[in-house]
């Protein structure tokens, strides 16, 4: 038996690494695996409550969430590429003046 | 035994996601972010997860990450990172230290909490989930594969080169 609070801890801390990392990277494909790693930490979440009351829903929702990561990763990576062939740089302060 | 491979799992996706934000080699930071992914799809085997364990293997670990592989090689030594110190004014710590000591609180009332204490972990079998997916989440399963085409066209005709 694994004690759901624990699950949930592990999955808090998770994201919060994930969150961390989007905040201190400056590479613009780190930053893309960090949102990987808090789409993870949500899919940890889902399961174990799918676990918790016994139905597949949770489960269903963690598989949408990984396709729709998968096009995220398509577009964002693509993105990237697009921005290295024009600026030769993938350092997000490089790219300050996109702000509006 | 299944309570230790819970926490040996967790112990190693934590111990590589914090390298996954901390090392300045790009390809390091993916290698352990591979790592993470195949501990966590063990941590979704210990919940009685197989088939979503399964996808994030193949899904995760053998697409999308060897797809940011390419991308990162094809970039050379441009990606590397600056050192971490001078990436940002060390005046912006306190709102996440703030931020850190609110979660740290939720934390440790959450291990105090008898509420969720309990589980009951469930053994479905595949052919379940395989039902419910195609009876009440049909719809969004079809839009889903839409999206996927609609993300490759979008891919597709952001990369190529007008010229050509």
């Amino acid at each position: 038996m694994i004690p759901i609070g624990h699950v949930l801890i592990v999955s808090g801390i998770l994201f919060s690494i994930g969150l961390a990392g989007l905040l201190i990277r400056r590479n613009i494909l780190l930053i893309l695996l960090s949102i990987e790693l808090m789409m993870n930490a949500a899919n940890l979440l889902l399961i174990a409550g799918s676990a918790l009351h016994g139905e597949a829903d949770g489960q269903i929702t963690a598989f949408f969430v990984m396709v729709i990561a998968a096009v995220e990763v398509t577009v964002g990576l693509a993105v990237a590429v697009l921005l290295f062939r024009t600026r030769q740089t993938v350092d997000t302060y490089d790219i300050k003046w996109l702000k509006g | 035994m299944r309570l230790f491979l819970f926490y040996l799992f967790s112990g190693i996706a934590l111990l590589s996601a914090v390298l996954v934000i901390t090392l300045s080699r790009p390809t390091r930071a993916l290698l352990s972010l591979i790592v993470a992914l195949f501990s966590l799809s063990a941590l979704y085997l210990l919940l009685d997860a197989a088939f979503v364990a399964m996808a994030n293997l193949i899904v995760y670990a053998g697409a999308v990450l060897v797809l940011f592989l390419f991308v990162i090689m094809l970039q050379g030594i441009g990606a590397r990172e600056a050192p971490l110190i001078g990436r940002f004014r060390l005046s912006y710590l306190w709102g996440a230290g703030l931020a850190g000591v609110a979660f740290l609180t939720l934390l440790i009332r959450l291990l105090g909490a008898s509420g969720f204490q309990k589980s009951k972990i469930f053994s479905e079998s595949i052919a379940q989930f395989g039902e419910t997916l195609f009876k009440n989440y049909l719809l969004p399963f079809e839009l889903a594969s839409l999206l996927l085409l609609l993300g490759v066209c979008a891919a597709v005709s952001l990369v190529k080169k007008e010229d050509s």
